[in-house]
């Protein structure tokens, strides 16, 4: 049936994955403003998946790389850094910031199954969780909005024909498991797919060029409806440090305080 | 949420093969402990070859005779001074050939000394007391802080006492408003940084070692680092300083005042002083706010030439936000990439790499400066190709191809380091001539016949500091007579500086004529026999 592949990987613009995140005052959720954010991990690999997915020159020719991501003003900086590594054109669902991570996901799973039919895709590739809400539920969601078979956690991802058969490898428990399915097809991406590429300075002028549509949730027929409330974000309790000892002897003596001897 | 976080940064990290926080701590040693391990760990690896002892490398370098040796009764009085068992390692009275080896030797295992003795005082009147009765008794002392210095200067040549800051390390105060951080000359350069950090501040120097250099040492020696270009020399920012001179006198010049003419500035004395007129014991160091925005590019570029034009573009274009600009060459990078297995950030490969920071307090406009200074650049064919690092990671894998290579440098033999200040327009010309030399002597080979590996070039461009490093798989007598006194005098015609930022030590002393004339070298021993009239500080080393 596919003629070749119109892939669409929605992405997220998370804080950095390197930054430690610190509570809001009014513990609502973690503090946004003047924090570093770059795209979700998990999200950067869908992106490289696809471009090699273009790049390996499979049975199936990859037609367009769309990629998407619902979020406030600065949601187009993440955009041009998927299309800077290789994305062809990118929508920006304007939703405004917020301290809870956005939209729940079956919010962004009726969002995307608006733009899966618009757009006519045949394959999703998307991060399996954003590191900020960590939910991990809007791949298998859209997978059942649509109607398609899903590959979760990928480690491998091989087009075998022009049919448009898929192999996928995901870990589990004590091994791998290869499936394989046909598209249309939903595919969430784990660590070990790939190493995700450097965006070079060429292909960033290039992104600058390349088509960015900003689109509402609206145009999709969606609703941000929220069904859980976000009552308090608080801190683990802080761990107790160890102390340090100058000698053997200040050894023994806290061990007898302590009544180890 | 954040426990998840953790996770995924956990499994993230995996994905990356050598995260600069563990680089940071094998490479370097920190504490006394830390040393022991880090020691234990290498030479196990080359258990084989153990280091020569500095007397025997340098054989006209003879014991001052009118030092005393480290009897019994000098080790009790210390004992018995500094107290705690731990303040004193004691090869005298016992056998602790192991516990004394970590400070015998540098990380570099280049240099050995044969000290029995290691004192780590807590306090400045410790410090001032033990130097007094070193003084007394004419027992030659070595300061020590990190010991990652890349001159010998921080290990004993004979039976010079170690005396090791590790033990003070306390950081006494921090003013929000000026931003004067003042602290034990014993504080580890990343504590005080994350310390700072905590307060919205950064330390004015960065480098390497910074997982396990002390602070005083960073001083003693004016250490340079990555981001002098934008924060300029220790000479500048440290304000104050308190130092022990071997007499015992505590000298008090803590000052925390960025004017202060009154009299000689004396403490400018004990910068890069390389603890030959006495021991630093706390720094007030003037720190600025830590940057809000920072950006981090990286460049192919294919000549000098070329990188010279990037240089004066950068300077042009992001002025004030410029925080480091790198040279790397084309085999250095090989060399990281030999040893680590990272992936190149560029396709293709480019006899010369740049890593450009920038650092700012408004990431918008920042990367609208960095987009069109990298636009331009790459416009003009300036630039062959680059890459811009989009997320923390990215930022610090960067990095390390910057970093990494003292540490790839040290996983495949020795090096010969020549850390030296070159007019910016030769200041490559002379990693060319050196690996010319080199090749037409036949030195220089793929295989194990050939006692070098490889000629690299890389440094701090903005500071026209070059590092020449020759990379051999063993130390060879021959190979440094090819390359000394020639590179001494290679530079010498160019008036160059023989040390930019590692200082003298033991290796460079013998060529400071070199970069200094003989009136400046007269002038220096005055000031040494005037504070150090017996010469127990740090002898056999700097002038």
């Amino acid at each position: 049936m596919a003629s070749g592949l119109r892939i669409l990987v929605p992405i997220k613009r998370v804080i950095d994955y390197a930054i430690k995140p610190r509570i809001n005052k009014a513990q609502t959720g973690v503090e946004t403003a003047g924090v570093k954010h770059s795209l979700n991990p998990f999200d950067e690999l869908s992106i490289e998946e696809a471009v090699r997915l273009r790049e390996r020159k499979g049975p199936l020719k990859v037609e367009n790389i769309l990629a998407l991501s619902a979020g406030g003003p600065k949601t187009p900086d993440v955009l041009r850094t998927a299309m800077a590594m290789g994305a062809d054109r990118a929508f920006h669902i304007d939703v405004p910031d917020s301290a809870d991570g956005g939209p729940e996901p079956l919010t962004i799973a009726k969002l995307l199954k608006g733009v899966v039919e618009k757009e006519n895709i045949n394959l999703v590739l998307l991060g399996k969780q954003a590191i900020d809400g960590d939910q991990g539920q809007t791949g298998q969601m859209l997978a059942g909005l649509l109607g398609w078979p899903q590959a979760t956690q990928a480690s491998k991802v091989e087009v075998k024909d022009e049919a448009g058969t898929v192999e996928i490898t995901h870990e589990v428990d004590g091994g791998v498991e290869t499936l394989r399915a046909k598209l249309p097809l939903v595919i969430t991406t784990d660590l070990r797919l790939n190493e995700p590429r450097y965006a070079s300075l060429p292909n960033i002028m290039k992104a600058k060029k390349k088509p960015l549509e900003k689109k509402t949730l609206a145009d999709f027929g969606v609703e941000d409806t929220r069904r859980l409330k976000t009552l308090k974000v608080t801190e683990p309790p802080a761990r107790t440090g160890g102390g340090k000892v100058e000698d053997v002897d200040g050894l023994v003596s806290k061990l007898k305080e302590l009544g180890a001897l | 949420m954040s426990g998840a976080r953790n996770l995924s940064n956990a499994l993230r990290r995996a994905r990356v093969p050598r995260p600069r926080i563990l680089v940071r701590h094998a490479l370097v040693q920190s504490s006394a402990t830390t040393a022991i391990r880090t020691f234990s760990v290498s030479s196990t690896a080359r258990a084989d070859k153990t280091i020569k002892y500095t007397s025997d490398a340098y054989p006209n370098v003879k014991r001052n005779p009118n030092f005393g040796e480290v009897t019994a009764d000098d080790v009790a009085f210390f004992k018995e001074l500094l107290g705690s068992q731990s303040a004193v390692v004691d090869g005298v009275t016992t056998d602790a050939t192991d516990d004394i080896e970590p400070f015998n030797s540098d990380w570099m295992r280049k240099y050995r000394g044969h000290t029995r003795l290691v004192l780590k005082p807590q306090s400045t009147e410790e410090v001032s007391k033990v130097l007094k009765y070193c003084n007394e008794r004419k027992l030659a002392v070595v300061p020590q802080g990190g010991n990652t210095g890349l001159v010998g200067g921080s290990v004993p040549v004979f039976d010079e006492i170690v005396i090791n800051t590790s033990r003070m390390n306390q950081i006494r105060s921090f003013d929000e408003a000026s931003g004067v951080l003042v602290a034990d000359a014993g504080v580890i350069l990343e504590v005080a940084d994350q310390y700072l950090a905590e307060r919205n501040h950064l330390f004015p120097l960065d480098l390497g070692a910074k997982g396990s250099c002390h602070i005083g040492g960073n001083v003693a020696t004016n250490a340079g680092g990555l981001r002098l270009l934008r924060y300029g020399s220790l000479h500048g920012t440290v304000l104050g300083l308190e130092a022990v001179l071997p007499d015992g006198t505590i000298v008090d010049s803590l000052s925390t005042l960025r004017k202060n003419n009154t009299g000689y500035d004396l403490k400018q004395l004990f910068i890069g002083a390389e603890g030959t007129i006495g021991l630093i014991t706390k720094v007030a160091i003037i720190c600025p706010p830590r940057p809000k925005a920072v950006n981090v590019a990286y460049f192919g570029l294919e000549s000098f030439e070329q990188v010279q034009q990037a240089y004066r573009e950068a300077k042009g274009q992001l002025s004030e936000i410029l925080s480091a600009f790198e040279l790397m060459d084309g085999r250095s990078q090989r060399l990281v990439h030999d040893s680590t297995g990272n992936k190149y950030p560029l396709e293709g490969e480019y006899p010369f790499y740049c890593l450009i920071e920038t650092s700012g307090s408004n990431a918008e406009h920042d990367m609208e400066k960095l987009e069109s200074f990298l636009e331009h650049v790459l416009g003009e064919g300036i630039v062959a190709d680059g890459v811009l690092a989009q997320d923390e990671t990215q930022f610090q894998a960067i990095w390390r191809w910057r970093e990494g290579i003292t540490e790839a440098l040290s996983h495949l033999g020795g090096t010969y380091k020549y850390d030296v200040s070159i007019p910016l327009p030769e200041l490559y010309q002379l990693v060319e001539d050196c690996k010319q030399r080199l090749t037409e002597k036949g030195f220089v080979g793929d295989d194990d016949s050939f006692p070098v590996r490889a000629v690299v070039g890389y440094g701090h461009m903005g500071d026209s500091n070059l590092h020449l490093n020759v990379a051999v798989r063993q130390y060879n007598k021959e190979v440094e007579k090819a390359i000394e006194p020639w590179v001494y005098e290679w530079i010498q015609k160019r008036q160059g500086s023989i040390s930019a930022e590692h200082g003298l030590g033991i290796a460079k002393r013998e060529f400071i004529g070199y970069s200094q004339n003989d009136t400046m070298v007269k002038l220096m021993k005055q000031l040494k026999a005037l504070y150090d009239p017996n010469g127990i500080m740090n002898p056999y080393k700097y002038i």
